[in-house]
């Protein structure tokens, strides 16, 4: 486009096309999840006609009681409660805790064991699933929750974003102060430091929760009986009784999905400033 | 939570011990600092860094969980490059990279453009929309993509079919399961990147988009010569992470091919690498074999990382 004279253009003007993009980028991030509640409350019969429902059917109750009897999907959703809930939790005081460590204390090699944490988000661990498997059986682990919680508590990233949050909030002379009146660093940071620090420890916690109850690979391998699978995998289980109902896994994945849009309803807000925040300043 | 590559500040040097504290106070903060730190790095060592050597180590044996570990050097190497199955999901893993990542990358550089917009309504849900397929679980979304791109019942090929095309077998298909599976990878983290680009363009002053549209920069000017430069360091970081995340794609593929989930259908069509890896270890319990393939992973994961660092300098330099 080019013109002879530069038009001067008022910078706030959005154009329409920008909603436009914008409208179709929210279709078809919500069109899935809206076609999962279809197919889950349909039929089979109506689920595989064409032209496709768009009215949710009254089937619903009838395949959420076939997943119940084909896997105790009950018990899957807890379980995936009891490790998301243990990661986000875990995750949000430890990290706190080592962040604030390397933000407000003094100590021999701090700046070099600092770098080593850094470091540590550099290896892909995820690679190492055999040896991984190997230790959880030595350690009698496979099969049970806790081999999924316990490696879930390291987090790099929420060590580092923590103390990225404490040395900007929170200033030496608060730390001081609370020494000479004769705090010990543990009443220092439960007292001080953790309430001004919450909102951004409870971010991390929440994106620790969302990764912990998506999580597939490592649960996929690491359990074993019906009554200890997290929702994801019960989805898996689902799918293999495939010729049972077609609505079966959809309706699992509509199960095991719902509870954390409601979760991201409510909180998701906070997830989006967390990202807006800068996880990454280039 | 991705990881970052922030420019590290130094730590604040720590308050000077006011000279009235009792030295057991300083040997207790040092301590209690140690006690701090000890659970993250313990964690690592069990159960990151370990595990990690120990793939190197384990893929020198043939090495059955419940029988024998025999040493035999390199021989899973020799091989891994010698079997075809091996190359065949190498290659599938690559083609479903590039497939999900460029489109992913350019839709978030442009999103991202048009979300940073001053007097743009709404903008809390959009962003917010936006986010919502990275909440939704890979399980969950591939067996909805599954049946929206299923031959016979799939809303897709019923729309094809309206213009006249013959159904697709998306699934038993190279290219097909390919796109079906790099389609639900862009649905998942499109968001994301686009919130990740946001982030580092609302740290460019607003008065540099504004004194360009007044010296009459048009918007795909301002989109060319603002937006992408200021972005270019985040973009090489997803770049980075994507390729990692691509390296690891496993949990589509085993979902999308219900009948054979282990190699992804029946010609290992979109059979990835670490279902690959997952097949032999846990499918046949080579657990040798299967770490070989880790530390190709591995390796795959080093050279593509250093080949973007190096693509990226280059660029730089160039300008």
């Amino acid at each position: 486009m080019t013109t002879t004279t530069p038009r001067r253009r008022r910078p706030g003007r959005v154009r329409w096309w920008t909603y436009l993009l914008l409208a179709a980028a929210t279709v078809a991030c919500l069109f899935p999840l809206y076609w999962m509640f279809i197919v889950a409350t349909t039929d089979t019969a109506t689920a595989t006609r064409m032209p496709p429902e768009v009215v949710p059917g009254g089937n619903f109750l009838h395949l959420v009681g076939l997943v119940l009897e084909t896997v105790p999907f009950l018990q899957a959703l807890l379980n995936s409660l009891a490790v998301a809930t243990a990661i986000g939790v875990g995750q949000a005081v430890l990290c706190a805790l080592a962040g604030f460590a390397f933000a407000k204390l003094s100590f021999p090699g701090r700046n070099t064991l600092f770098l080593l944490v850094v470091l540590t988000m550099t290896v892909p661990t995820q690679l190492s699933v055999i040896p991984q498997y190997m230790i959880m059986s030595q350690l009698g682990w496979v099969d049970t929750l806790q081999a999924l919680i316990v490696p879930g508590l390291a987090s790099a990233f929420g060590i580092f974003w923590m103390r990225q949050h404490i040395t900007a909030t929170i200033s030496d002379e608060l730390v001081q102060a609370a020494t000479i009146d004769g705090a010990n660093t543990w009443q220092v940071f439960w007292r001080i430091a953790f309430p001004i620090v919450r909102p951004a420890a409870f971010v991390l916690g929440l994106f620790g929760f969302v990764t912990a109850w998506n999580d597939f690979l490592w649960p996929f391998i690491v359990l074993k009986s019906p009554e200890r699978y997290t929702a994801q995998i019960a989805i898996k289980a689902l799918q293999n009784s495939y010729d049972v109902d077609l609505g079966l896994a959809m309706s699992g994945s509509f199960l095991a999905t719902i509870p954390l849009v409601v979760l991201f309803v409510i909180v998701g807000r906070r997830m989006v400033a967390g990202i807006l925040e800068g996880a990454f300043k280039g | 939570m991705t990881a970052v590559t922030a420019t590290l500040t130094p730590a604040p040097s720590a308050a000077l011990p006011p000279p009235a504290s009792p030295k057991g106070r300083r040997l207790g903060e040092r301590l209690s600092a140690y006690a701090y730190i000890a659970p993250f790095f313990v964690l690592f060592a069990v159960f990151g860094l370990f595990p990690f050597a120990f793939t190197f180590y384990v893929a020198l044996f043939d090495w059955n969980p419940i029988g024998d570990q025999v040493f035999i050097g390199a021989d899973n190497f020799t091989r891994m490059f010698a079997d075809p199955r091996f190359w065949n999901a190498a290659g599938n893993t690559v083609s479903i990279w590039f497939l999900s990542t460029v489109p992913q990358l350019l839709l978030a550089l442009v999103l991202a453009h048009v979300l940073n917009h001053a007097r743009l309504r709404f903008a809390l849900f959009f962003r917010m929309s936006m986010l919502i397929p990275y909440v939704t679980s890979v399980a969950a979304t591939a067996i909805v993509f599954a049946q929206l791109f299923d031959r016979d019942y799939g809303l897709l090929n019923w729309l094809l079919g309206l213009v006249g095309v013959e159904p697709v077998d998306f699934v038993q298909s190279t290219w097909g399961s390919h796109l079906l599976i790099a389609t639900m990878v862009v649905w998942r983290w499109f968001g994301y990147t686009t919130l990740l680009y946001l982030a580092s363009l609302q740290s460019v002053p607003r008065a540099v988009f504004e004194a360009a549209a007044i010296d009459g920069a048009g918007p795909w000017q301002r989109f060319r010569h603002i937006t992408v430069p200021s972005l270019r360091p985040v973009i090489i970081f997803t770049v980075v992470t994507s390729t990692i995340g691509g390296l690891q794609i496993f949990t589509e593929p085993l979902l999308i091919a219900s009948g054979a989930p282990l190699t992804c259908g029946a010609v290992r069509q979109c059979q990835t690498l670490t279902l690959f890896l997952y097949e032999q270890g846990f499918g046949q319990f080579e657990f040798g074999y299967g770490s070989a393939i880790g530390v190709a992973l591995f390796a795959m994961v080093v050279v593509i990382a250093a080949v973007n660092y190096l693509l990226s300098t280059r660029i730089k330099a160039d300008r």
